[in-house]
């Protein structure tokens, strides 16, 4: 059943030995040692997993590897760094937008693929383009506040 | 003269070392017996010490909640932080910086009062000199015990205090890792539990062969009674192994579950310890004139963390070392060692960060699983973690509640009398409360004694169950009955405001009843019994803020409430205003919140714990309920227990009104009650009828409408 499975990580090549049923999130962070993504459920239900697939957000908890193969993904650690920040961390940070953090990673991803078809949402666009992602600590309006102001650092207005 | 006061928790903990300390480049220590759950705690206690040390924050490194190395200071909970631990930091830091000022006059040979501390450097009457806290470092005895002598800072001259500082770690949470889901020692074993899925449950056999055929690798064992845990090397094949260990488990015996109607009513008629609490109020000649009553129920309700309970453990040479989330490690440490039969002196307990902690969750359980998986396999870092269905099933809950309220009234509308009946099951059944373990695979143990009822929370903690249950209003004299429930159907324990969010749901739900009937404002029927100018005020505000004055008439599915409450009865104040839609279902829409917290440490800090507080309740309120299925068994999965997502939370508004005179009051929990009141009140607003049963639901509504 283990196989090696190439595909795109953040920008770069990778290719990992696995089952084909392995998760994406138990090699992102079991063999890859990437922390940014999280388990939440393990059940498609809170979107604490989530990366981009090809730039479409999806839940990694559940995602067979196999079905990897050659395609594009990237988790929260290829949006950005501290010292390079994507503008959804930038202003997560500005807004002191979380408590625990244990959302804001899933939570950027889904962001950032909101902000780039739509740079410029309201806020109940913001709102169902985070629909699958769960927060208990009850940020919500600081992150949807955040998300917005990306937007305008995105679009150069002032944020 | 009397010896001053100090902080209970510089009491506990008299040394100076042991909160502060001098590091290498120019870097302080900052310890604590509190820790960060999300709160922000670590920042608003750095900024104190940062206050009195006269350093400015980014020097700090902070130490918390680590049996060895940080003071004792129970649990981190009740909104007590600010007060307690960071009471003693702001004492203890501001004589640290008198000692080490006496020891620089010594050497500059001057009074010390022309000295001062400027970013950790002494300055001599504005001049700059060659000493600094890390050069002074070893003139200075911080073993000696504090005399809580030394001036604290006056609040015109704060820097830090007040000022809302960034939260030192969010940055770290952003950008990944961080928490103690990621941390990876060498050689480390992956294991999962399985648990008792009702009381009593008697464990069937189950074999390493045929979990290892099914998950497809090898797998561990450890097996005690009728605890059980797999272990595997990869966290993927624990996983697996768990799935088919659960799919195999056979589990008889004990008292399984049935459904009933309702599970708060489930508690009226159990079996009880009654207590009767009278509360002293004003007289009253006037006559009653009429008679009303009501009964408010609220469901048990899970925490929900957002990430699973995790725990490190290793067992090396008779000793344990313990790496959890757990609100207080003192606690767990002294319960762990009851578990395993060992010395407490054999055990070290480290706090390592969690996702959002809101009670007793499952942080101590799964500690305990990792431990007795660690002494099966000494030598090994063992990594437990709890699955999400063990999250929403056997970790405890917040008990369910019926409330009952009566009054007399007088032709003008106000009581006579009062009394209240709150049935609950207990709120406090931690590690170490009342000498007990409660943890859970100590009851499945081979031999273990099972659980005698528990007591609830003392009333000096605020009490557990009659949280919030004496009403702030100038009343009658209050009669309130406790029925603390002996073994409610579900394990309980503290959760988020403990009974408040019950009681206040109530009171203030009644109140406003009150006010109807009397065909007055609600606001203004409360303020008519209010005479605490603090909490006139607050609801003052909230009604300017919300534009009280000038909401709509209500009865057309439009609503909006107000309730207001003190938490604990003497931490902050809050009034609440929710605007809500009340159609099919309850859509929120705003809530505002006037808060009186006395001294704010950290007015972002504190708007974002109220915003969060807003919003757990109001998803607790309209949404949550923790129900025993047909087939006996609790929810296994978010789809079994939905909690409010972003396109259903409301647009929050907070202000603080109190003044930075007064002392700091525990603010995290301030939200709840209010909240889940002024929801009720709103939907009564807007559709005329009240439902009185949480969660709010579409079905209790329609019912309601149907009357
Ligand atoms: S962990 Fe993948 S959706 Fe929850
Ligand atoms: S900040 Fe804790 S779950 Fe979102």
């Amino acid at each position: 059943m283990s196989g090696t499975i190439g595909f795109t990580l953040n920008g770069r090549p990778v290719t990992v030995s696995a089952r084909a049923d392995d998760a994406l999130l138990a090699v992102l962070r079991g063999t890859l040692g990437l922390m940014a993504t999280r388990f939440g459920c393990g059940a498609e239900a809170c979107g604490a997993c989530m990366v981009l697939v090809d730039g479409v957000p999806t839940n990694s908890c559940t995602l067979e590897i196999a079905r990897l193969a050659g395609r594009d993904v990237v988790t929260a650690e290829g949006l950005g760094t501290a010292d390079a920040p994507h503008p959804v961390q930038a202003a997560l940070l500005d807004e002191q937008a979380g408590q625990c953090g244990y959302c804001l990673s899933g939570i950027q991803i889904a962001a950032a693929a909101l902000l780039a078809r739509n740079p410029d949402p309201a806020r109940a666009e913001v709102a169902e383009a985070l629909a699958g992602n769960f927060c208990r600590c009850g940020a919500h309006n600081r992150i949807i506040r955040a998300v917005q102001r990306a937007g305008r650092m995105m679009r150069g207005a002032t944020p | 003269m009397n010896a001053p006061v100090l902080p209970a928790s510089l009491r506990d903990n008299p040394r100076p070392a042991q909160w502060i300390g001098f590091e290498a480049e120019g870097r302080v220590r900052l310890a604590t017996g509190k820790v960060e759950l999300g709160q922000g705690i670590l920042t608003a206690l750095v900024q104190i010490a940062a206050e009195e040390l006269r350093v400015p924050p980014a020097r700090f490194r902070t130490v918390s909640g680590e049996t060895d190395a940080a003071p004792e200071e129970g649990f981190t909970a009740g909104s007590q932080s600010v007060e307690a631990s960071g009471g003693a930091i702001r004492q203890v830091a501001a004589e640290v910086r008198a000692r080490v000022l006496a020891a620089a006059a010594l050497r500059l040979n001057c009074a010390p009062s022309a000295l001062e501390v400027a970013d950790g450097r002494i300055v001599q009457d504005g001049a700059p000199t060659a000493l600094d806290y890390w050069t002074l470092a070893d003139a200075v005895d911080l073993e000696r015990p504090a005399e809580g002598t030394a001036a604290l800072t006056p609040p015109e001259a704060f820097r830090y205090i007040g000022a809302a500082l960034p939260r030192v770690d969010l940055p770290g949470k952003v950008f990944g890792g961080g928490f103690i889901h990621d941390r990876v020692p060498d050689r480390l074993l992956h294991a999962r539990a399985l648990h008792r899925p009702w009381p009593g449950a008697v464990l069937g056999a189950l074999d390493e062969a045929t979990l290892s055929r099914v998950a497809g690798g090898p797998v561990g064992l450890v097996r005690l009674g009728d605890f059980a845990a797999v272990t595997a090397e990869t966290e993927a094949l624990a996983g697996r192994a768990h799935e088919a260990a659960e799919a195999r488990a056979a589990w008889s015996g004990g008292s399984p579950r049935a459904p009933v109607p309702s599970e708060p009513l489930a508690l009226v008629g159990a079996e009880a310890t009654e207590r009767l609490l009278d509360i002293p109020g004003r007289a009253t000649a006037a006559p009653a004139v009429a008679r009303i009553a009501a009964r408010y129920l609220r469901p048990y309700l899970a925490h929900g963390s957002i990430a699973p309970s995790v725990a490190l453990a290793l067992w090396e040479d008779g000793r344990l070392t313990v790496e959890t989330h757990s609100q207080g490690v003192g606690n767990l440490r002294i319960a762990l060692a009851q578990a395993l039969g060992i010395g407490t002196e054999a055990i070290i307990v480290r706090h390592r960060p969690g996702a959002g902690c809101y009670g007793h969750n499952g942080a101590d359980d799964v500690a305990l699983d990792a431990a007795l998986v660690a002494r099966a396999r000494p030598g090994r870092w063992v990594r437990a973690q709890f699955t999400r269905a063990q999250e929403l099933s056997v970790v405890p809950f917040g008990s369910a509640m019926v409330v009952d309220l009566a009054a007399e009234l007088d032709a003008a509308g106000r009581p006579v009398s009062w009394a209240m009946e709150v049935f609950s099951g207990t709120h406090g059944q931690r590690p170490g409360h009342n000498g007990r373990m409660n943890l859970l695979a100590a009851e499945a143990l081979a031999g273990a004694e099972p659980t005698p009822p528990a007591p609830d929370v003392p009333d000096a903690a605020g009490f557990g169950g009659l949280r919030n249950a004496v009403a702030l209003y100038d009343l009658p004299p209050q009669r309130i009955m406790h029925h603390l429930v002996a073994r409610p159907r579900l394990r309980t324990s503290s959760m988020r405001g403990l009974g408040t969010h019950g009681n206040v749901f109530a009171l203030e739900s009644f109140i406003d009843e009150l006010a109807l009937r009397a065909g007055e404002d609600p606001l203004a029927y409360r303020l008519s019994l209010l005479s605490d100018p603090r909490a006139r005020r607050v609801l003052e505000a909230v009604a300017e803020m919300s534009g009280w004055a000038g909401r709509p008439a209500g009865g057309d599915g439009v609503g909006w409430g107000i309730a207001f409450s003190r938490y604990k009865n003497r931490a902050a104040y809050l009034a609440a205003v929710v605007e809500l839609v009340a159609e099919e279902t309850i859509a929120l829409r705003r809530v505002w919140c006037a808060v009186d917290a006395g001294l704010v440490i950290n007015p972002d800090g504190a708007a974002n714990q109220i915003e969060g507080g807003v919003i757990q309740a109001a998803s607790w309120t309209v949404k949550e309920e923790v129900r025993v299925d047909a087939d006996g068994s609790l929810p296994a999965s978010w789809e079994a227990y939905p909690i409010l997502t972003f396109p259903e939370v409301p647009e929050v508004f907070v202000r603080f009104v109190g003044s930075a005179g007064d002392p700091s009051l525990g603010l995290g929990e301030a939200a709840v009650g209010p909240t889940a009141a002024a929801i009720g009140n709103a939907v009564a607003h807007a559709l005329g009828v009240r439902v009185r049963e949480m969660p709010l639901t579409r079905e209790r509504v329609a019912a309601a409408l149907l009357g």
